[in-house]
Parts: structure tokens; sequence; C-alpha cells
């Protein structure tokens, strides 16, 4: 992500005629970024883009519909506001698009893994390739290609696919990371009894925060979400492992024909559950189905929310 | 009617009100022999079932879902069974992801009048299910030598095991 000065210069331009501004600013240390949110024009000082901002923005939109939002989106954030667009959750007239090319984001959770928790990170550079992380007086070099997010490896769309602003050229992406997780072509080897087994470990860890589903851009119902309603009580309040896997068998559902594939759900999970390989392979069946792809043409329609008389890809019930 | 050899296994039906259940009903009334496994829930429409009705039968210990409707084009709301057919195909193919056997859950669609039809899908299904065998439980009961340890444990004062 290049451009700092021109996006500085872009939002301060569309400032006067807006509510607020999303984009990310430095967290509590070097290694960390928090969204910002830009009122005044003294607030866009604070603005940084980079390999660090992996929030999704998009989330916020919902919230803020009636308000006249800016929001600096990568490619795969610029989906999702397209999906909520589709889906008429937010209006386009409301909202100015800043849209940047990514070369990818950061996964804290592998950097923690390879070199430990460092406490207070004081520097982070990012160099051709090599991220310099700085703790104490040591530092520690680490390739860029091994602790990106593994959304990045397969990331089809690095550019902002809808925006009002670009901030520079659009880029080609490269390509070679090692996952966090299983990969998609390992998990597939599976049989059902191991993959059945594999999924009830993973769900005997979630611990119910509800992380996943407030870090979703496409999680709309918020109080009404119900896997925390009494009527209809889906699901209890206790944690375990039959009820985290219903809580997240509802989510997957619930995104069906409708997830951009952002990585939210799993950046927010402090129990590191791979989640987005249920998004992943979801998408897949999508893609055959329906040959769909969420969140890429506003005027699309969400294969779910329509039909055909003659299904193109689903066979005849044969009894 | 005669009960399966062996032990019945819990299959769920979700019937739409308008043709599958009275189809059943059909089957019924002319005496059409049965498996006994197969207990259905009347919805109005296909177009009613949400998909996680049958995530949540097989949370709940179901051994196979059955979903049927009105054919295509018969639909009693027009085009309920549309949308249906989309959400239960892609619920299929999702199945095998979270490693329940795909064979294990069936979308058909039978007519009021279609009683021998009925009949077949019935019979198939609960030869299918009986030949998988019962699902796999996501909350596994305790065995008998785990509740004689917390036991112990208890009487001991140690507390239940996830405290020690």
């Amino acid at each position: 992500m290049t451009g700092l000065e021109e996006l500085k210069t872009k939002i301060l331009g569309a400032l006067p005629e807006l509510d607020v501004v999303i984009g990310w600013e430095q967290g509590y240390d070097a290694l960390n970024a928090t969204p910002l949110f830009i009122r005044k024009p003294e607030d866009v000082e604070r603005l940084i883009i980079g390999p660090l901002c992996a929030h999704n923005l998009a989330t916020y939109l919902p919230g803020l519909k009636d308000k006249k939002v800016g929001i600096v989106v990568k490619g795969c954030d610029s989906r999702a506001v397209i999906e909520l667009l589709q889906e008429k959750l937010i209006n386009k007239d409301n909202i100015t698009i800043f849209g940047l090319k990514c070369d990818g984001v950061v996964n804290l959770n592998k950097i923690r893994k390879k070199i430990g928790d460092l406490g207070q990170i004081r520097k982070v550079v990012f160099d051709s390739g090599i991220i310099t992380i700085t703790a104490g007086e040591t530092d520690h070099q680490l390739k860029f290609s091994e602790v990106r997010m593994d959304k990045c490896d397969t990331c089809k769309y690095p550019n902002a696919l809808l925006f009002d602003h670009f901030i520079g050229t659009p880029d080609d992406r490269q390509n070679g990371i090692e996952p966090e997780h299983i990969s998609d072509a390992e998990f597939e080897k599976m049989s059902l009894e191991d993959r059945f087994a594999f999924w009830k470990q993973e769900m005997s860890r979630c611990v119910r925060c509800y992380a996943c589903r407030n870090a979703c851009p496409m999680c709309v119902c918020r109080d009404h979400c119900v896997a925390v309603t009494r009527d209809p009580h889906w699901i209890s309040q206790e944690n375990d492992t039959a009820d985290n896997w219903m809580f997240q068998m509802i989510h997957v559902m619930h995104l069906t024909g409708r997830c951009v594939e952002c990585g939210e759900c799993e950046r927010a999970c402090p129990m590191d559950i791979p989640l987005m390989l249920l998004r992943r392979q979801m998408n897949k069946g999508v893609r055959d189905v329906f040959e769909y792809e969420a969140g890429i043409d506003p005027q699309g329609k969400p294969p779910l929310l329509t039909f055909k008389v003659e299904e193109d890809n689903i066979p005849e019930r044969e009894w | 009617m005669p009960v399966y050899d062996g032990k019945e296994l819990r299959i769920i039906g979700f019937l739409c009100n308008w043709c599958s259940y009275a189809g059943a009903d059909t089957a019924g009334v002319g005496r059409f022999q049965q498996p006994t496994d197969l207990r259905i829930i009347k919805v109005p429409c296909s177009g009613r079932i949400d998909p996680l009705f049958i995530l949540k039968a097989f949370q709940g210990g179901a051994d196979g879902v059955l979903v049927s409707g009105c054919h295509p084009r018969d639909c009693h709301y027009a085009e309920g069974n549309y949308y249906a057919r989309r959400r239960l195909e892609l619920l299929k193919r999702f199945l095998p992801v979270t490693g329940i056997d795909p064979d294990r859950f069936e979308y058909t669609w039978v007519s009021a009048s279609e009683a021998p039809r009925w009949q077949h899908v019935v019979q198939t299904f609960t030869d299918r299910i009986h030949k998988l065998g019962p699902s796999p439980l996501l909350a596994a009961p305790l065995t008998d030598a785990e509740m004689a340890k917390l036991q112990s444990q208890v009487e001991a004062g140690s507390g239940c095991g996830c405290h020690k």
C-alpha cells in the first residue's frame, strides 16, 4: 500500500462534505494498527496505511447508515462494501470510498508463533519483502511472505473494486505463502470421520465470545442475532462443543453466497480457530452451483435471493 | 406396521403441508407398508425450511434428515420450493465439510397423489440410513469409566475434572 500523502490530500478535500472518514492509525505499539475515525482536519495526520492495516472497516458502515461516511478500503474490504450495497444495507449516496491497492496484510498470530510474545514493540520496518521488528534492543527479521494473512495467498482482488478516489495505480499481485492453518487441499484429503473429529476438536476450543460475528461486515443483525435471542432459542448459553458447533454453522449458513472472504472472523478469533476454512469451502459450493462470487458487482443479486425455474447446475432429484 | 430389523434409528422428515405431507397421508390411508424410523414435522412450505433446521437436527443426534416438498412448478405458493432447492443443494454440498456424511441428508419432491412414490422414498432413505448406522455425536455422553472417575474425584473433594 503506497500513496499516503495522496490519500491524506484526497481525504482533506472530501472531509468538509463528510461526517467522518474511517481509516487506520498506529495502535498501542509499533506492531498494532487500530481503526481511526477522522472528524477534524488535524486527525488526518494520524492516518497510516500499510501491511498492518488488516481491519476491514466496512464492518462499521451499516451502523453509520444515515451518516455521510468516507471509508478507506483494500481490495477485499471493497468487496464487503459492494455486498452491503447489493443487499441495500447501506446507501451509496452517503458513502465516499477511498480505494487502495494492497500488497497483503500481516497476521499477528503468525508473527507471534515465529518469534514469541515480545512485549512492547518499539519499531517495525517493512523493506523489500523483509519485516524487521525491534523489541528492547533486539531486531527480529522475518520474511513478509511468511507472516501474511492466509487470505492474501489466494487473493484475486488486491485493488479496490469500487471507489470514488483511487490512490496510486492498480497493481498485479504476488504469490507463495505458508498457510497458518491446514490448507484446503490437505483438508479435502481427510476422511469424513477425520473431518468430524477435526471440527469437534476445534469447536471444543471455541469460547463463544462472538468476536467472529462482531468483526464480520456481513453480520448486520447485531442485537437480533439468532445466536443470542431467546425466541427463537436456537442455542443455549452453555459453552459446550455441540452448541459452539451450532453457532458456527449459523454463521456459515447466514453467510452463504454473501461471504467476501475478508478473513475478519479468523483474525478476530482469540482461539485461533480456522473459521475461514468453513467459509472457503462453502464459497466453493456457491461457485460450483451458481458461478457466482460475492462482492464483485454492485448490481448483482446474491444467489439465495433469487432462483431459476430450470437450474443450470442442480440435477433433477432421482427419487 | 413392521419395526425395522434391529434398533430403530432417528430420522427427521420436514414435509410441506400441501404436497408431501398429503402424499404421506395418502400412503397411510392406502395402507402402504413403511419403516417406522421417520419422525415427520409438517411445515407450511419447503421454502419455510431453514437449512439450520437440518443442522440443528444433526446437532441433536438425528441419524438422517429427509426434506420433501412439492415438485418444481407445483408449489402451492408458486415459488417457495425454488428457493428451497437452492438452499438445500448448497447445504448438501457443504455437509461433507463438517464431516457429516451427505448421504444422511436428502431432499426430494413428492406430490399429494404419489403414495407409492412416498413409500419408495421412505423405504430407500431408511435403508440407506441403516446401512450408515447411527450418526457420530458432537457431544458424546460420558462413558461408565469416565463417570466413575468423575464420581471418585467429587468424593475426594477435588471437584470436577475441569477444575483440577
